[in-house]
């Protein structure tokens, strides 16, 4: 690949021309002016996705009627079941177990460990291979109070404070309490932690924290904590068996409320398989693929929502779903990269955003909701953004301005991996501004959950991206990491006990019938079926001539 | 190219391609079979382009789960070349197919109970690294760049900090194991490398194990239940009087000045 079309080097001119004069502006410390408190209300409540009141609409059934939720997540709840509840006999079961963790990422595997460790006979269902997740994709690190200065007390602030005051308390204390157990046990696993040569973690600080405590292991910490979790569980294969290509699409109860086992399909086969378990556990992560007012997303293939659906239909509420993390600078080309988030720090050392006129049209280091705002503002109502040859509008950050503040290198010693993953494609951000645009990047809301991973269906337990309330409005980075792993492993724990203790009655798929019951009360009987499994990117021309769905 | 004309239509667009006018098309030959695709897309989204839905083959989308590695050549080239699918743009005429799994041999441990040193171990679980020919296939075949042959090297060495160091990047494509003479499963020998390495030949951090030890004892618990049943005001004030540690301090040795809730 040989760089930026020709389009798009014209529109470079306009950058470089302005360039000279914004950077001595930056050397004697002049900025463009930050948004006043005022400014920011009323710009987030016009143009951030989270606030626009356009894009969203009121539930009509279940557990959390009557919320304004943004459009794709409410089409997901109301959707049907992709199975004829009424036809399904569950007197026979396919499979029997303890406990069903369904989601094979970092907070699945994590809860299959420990209930395994507890005695129990594990079933790991995930739709994709296991470890395809979002945890994988984590680059920045994992937090936790392990140093002599810090301590949960401070953790514990840092993550509400972050949170606006938002968060849930409870699970706020489990998560800073557990932290440093956590570390340990992952120590203890065999991960290739960053350390000093004598041993002590080396820490950094993230964002809105006030000790250094952001863990990491080399620039990929979520793939590392992936493989060895993922390497244990294969360890341990004679009691935690994995189906790949299987997921969940709908949870089995029994006639006492408990939850008592769940429905796979086979992706491949095309063979729907009935779980039966003691306990389950929800860990299906996140929902950036559900591409909320269209947005491109960071998250891996699979995440679409799934296990808020089918807790959905079990009667668990959730919490938060109005509330969706974007990141300001996701790239939007070249193509390859679209979505690949460029971190914080390219602005912090002094990259401006700037429009198609090369002009700056907000303070470059506003908390990540309003700049997402700026950006929007002005590629929308004032139409000064800059579309790809593929038709998606950005703005220029202004990269070359970095080793013109810091001296010639800068860019490549600082930010080694967005250097190479641009110039695998022919860009030198070191010479090239870089076009962005903001992208989903986490689900902050989620299944309603208790301290220990339980909801309020018993029997059934859920952890990590996929529920709500850990991080409020707002997660700090390095937080989730620890969030999935905390609960994955307190809802193991906690599910292998509930196992060992309860009797299950007769399997049903009752509340199914019930709930697409109100869904027909409510006009949507022709509702989409969910949960979506996987999305769907081919193009409107080639879908219009996939005239039906043929089984041969 | 102004973005003044087509404002509102399309923003961002999630991950479907959106084709603009006079877009050049390119021949992408999918397993044998021809399609027409734009320039400019990833091989990824080239094939999701020509209407095939992924359910093998997709993972992460950004490089690092090691699910869509496949094999390429251009007609009338003897050359083999490899890439992962997410982060390759398609070229005219390349003739691909994906490697959506490939089977490894892996054998189990126990991570607590370990009787052996870490390269007696290596040696014990995958003896079959001596076999290696040294014919660099792998390091040739990796598209993360890693030195595959050198880390194997580094086994036989009985190196094992060094064989975990060098494979640190490795994505678990399975690539360079499809492609050894010598039938090694280089990426699962080199995940245990890495847990031995981790676990036996790396200091443990004792500040972690004296914490981890606070911890168990219950010592946070009362201050954080404390800190639950604040009223929001008060969380506040604790919130904006957090002293910041300085970026500089070298870890454990800056100190706040208030220590009580340490
Ligand atoms: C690019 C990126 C960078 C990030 N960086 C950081 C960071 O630096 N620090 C940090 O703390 N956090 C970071 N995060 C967030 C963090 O990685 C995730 O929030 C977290 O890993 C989610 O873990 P999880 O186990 O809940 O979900 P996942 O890891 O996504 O696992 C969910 C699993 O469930 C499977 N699944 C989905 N639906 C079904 C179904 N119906 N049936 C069965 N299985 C199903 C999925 O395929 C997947 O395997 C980042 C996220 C992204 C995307
Ligand atoms: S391909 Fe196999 S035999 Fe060849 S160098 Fe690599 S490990 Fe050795
Ligand atoms: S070492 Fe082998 S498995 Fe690992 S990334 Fe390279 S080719 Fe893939
Ligand atoms: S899809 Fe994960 S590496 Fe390409």
């Amino acid at each position: 690949m040989s760089g930026y079309p020709a389009e798009l080097k014209k529109l470079i001119k306009a950058v470089e021309k302005t360039r000279p004069q914004r950077v001595e502006q930056s050397k004697k410390g002049e900025s463009f002016a930050a948004l006043t408190l005022e400014q920011r209300k009323i710009w987030l409540d016009k143009y951030h996705p989270d606030f626009k009141p356009s894009g969203k609409r009121e539930v009509k059934v279940g557990p959390n009627k009557g919320d304004l939720l943004p459009e794709e997540v409410v089409d997901i709840l109301e959707s049907k079941s992709r199975v004829d509840a009424k036809t399904v006999d569950l007197k026979n079961v396919d499979i029997e177990t303890d406990v069903l963790v369904i989601g094979g990422g970092g907070a699945g595997t994590a809860a299959a460990l420990m209930a395994q460790e507890a005695g129990c006979n594990v079933v790991i269902a995930t739709k994709l291979r296991h470890g395809d997740s979002n945890t994988v994709m984590a680059e920045g690190g994992i937090q936790g109070a392990t140093q002599e200065p810090d301590s949960p007390f401070y953790h514990y602030l840092d993550v509400v404070g972050g949170g606006h005051f938002s968060n849930e308390p409870k699970l706020v204390a489990a998560l800073t309490n557990d932290a440093p157990l956590i570390i340990k046990w992952l120590e203890d696993l065999g991960t290739m932690l960053d350390k000093e040569p004598d041993g002590r973690l080396k820490t950094r600080h993230g964002g809105g924290t006030s000790r250094k405590r952001m863990h990491s292991a080399g620039d990929m910490t979520g793939a590392e904590i992936m493989r060895v979790i993922r390497d244990e569980a294969r360890n341990r294969s004679s009691q935690i068996k994995v189906i790949e290509f299987a997921p969940a699409v709908e949870l089995i109860l029994d006639d006492k409320g408990n939850c008592a086992g769940a429905i796979l399909f086979d992706l491949e086969t095309k063979e729907f398989i009935k779980v039966k378990a003691k306990s389950v556990i929800m860990a299906t992560g996140g929902g950036g693929r559900l591409h909320i007012q269209g947005f491109a997303c960071t998250n891996h293939y699979g995440a679409t929502a799934d296990g808020l659906v089918m807790a959905y239909r079990a009667g668990v509420r959730n919490v938060l779903m109005d509330s969706t993390q974007y990141h300001p600078t996701g790239a939007v080309y070249p193509e390859q990269n679209v979505g690949l988030l460029i971190t914080e720090k390219v602005r912090g050392l002094g990259a401006q955003l700037l429009n198609i006129e090369g002009e700056q049209f907000c303070f470059p280091l506003e908390p990540r909701d309003i700049e997402t705002t700026c950006i929007i503002k002005e590629c929308t109502d004032i139409g000064k953004g800059v579309m790809t040859p593929i038709g998606r509008l950005g703005v220029w950050l202004d990269s070359p301005m970095i080793d013109m503040l810091h001296g010639e290198g800068t860019v490549r010693k600082e930010l080694p991996a967005k250097y190479i993953q641009f110039i695998r494609h022919g860009i030198d951000i070191s010479k090239e501004p870089m076009l962005i645009y903001p992208t989903l990047h986490y689900q902050n809301g989620g299944i309603e959950i208790m301290d220990q991973g339980d909801t309020t269906v018993p029997g059934f337990y859920s952890a990590g991206e996929a529920t709500g309330g850990v991080h409020g409005r707002n997660r700090l980075m390095g937080n989730s990491l620890l969030d999935i792993l905390v609960f994955g492993r307190r809802a193991g724990i906690a599910a292998a006990e509930h196992a060992k203790k309860v009797k299950n009655g007769k399997l049903t798929l009752s509340h199914v019938e019930d709930f697409e019951k109100e869904l027909g009360k409510s006009g949507l009987k022709d509702a989409k079926e969910g949960p979506m499994l996987l999305p769907d990117y081919a193009p409107d021309d080639v879908k219009a001539r996939q005239w039906k769905t043929m089984s041969v | 190219m102004s973005a003044k004309k087509k404002i509102q239509p399309v923003i961002a667009c999630g991950d479907k391609t959106i084709l603009p006018e006079g877009a050049k098309m390119i021949p992408l030959i999918i397993m044998g079979k021809e399609h027409m695709i734009p320039e400019t897309l990833t091989v990824m989204k080239a094939i999701e382009y020509t209407g095939h839905q992924y359910t093998r083959g997709c993972g992460c989308r950004g490089g690092i789960c090691g699910a869509c590695g496949f094999f390429y050549r251009f007609e009338g080239d003897y050359k083999l070349k490899t890439g992962l699918a997410c982060q390759t743009v398609a070229e005219p005429n390349m003739i691909i197919t994906q490697l959506p799994f490939f089977p490894m041999k892996r054998t189990s441990f126990d991570i607590e109970n370990l009787h052996a040193t870490p390269d007696e171990l290596i040696r014990m679980h995958y003896p079959e690294v001596f076999k290696c020919v040294g014919c660099g296939t792998c390091t040739r075949t990796c598209p993360m760049e890693i030195d595959v042959m050198g880390y194997v090297a580094a086994m036989k060495q009985g190196n094992i900090k060094k064989a975990a160091e060098k494979s640190f990047d490795c994505i678990l494509c399975g690539l360079c194991a499809s492609r050894c003479p010598a039938q090694i499963s280089q990426p699962t020998a080199a995940l245990m490398a890495r847990r031995l390495s981790a676990k036996m030949l790396t200091p443990k951090a004792e500040h972690l194990e004296s914490r981890a030890e606070e911890v168990k004892s219950g010592k946070y618990e009362g201050m954080l239940s404390d800190l639950t049943k604040m009223d929001e005001e008060s969380l506040k004030e604790l919130y904006l009087e957090r002293e910041r540690e300085p970026d500089l301090a070298k870890a454990g040795e800056w100190m706040p000045e208030d220590k009580s809730r340490l």
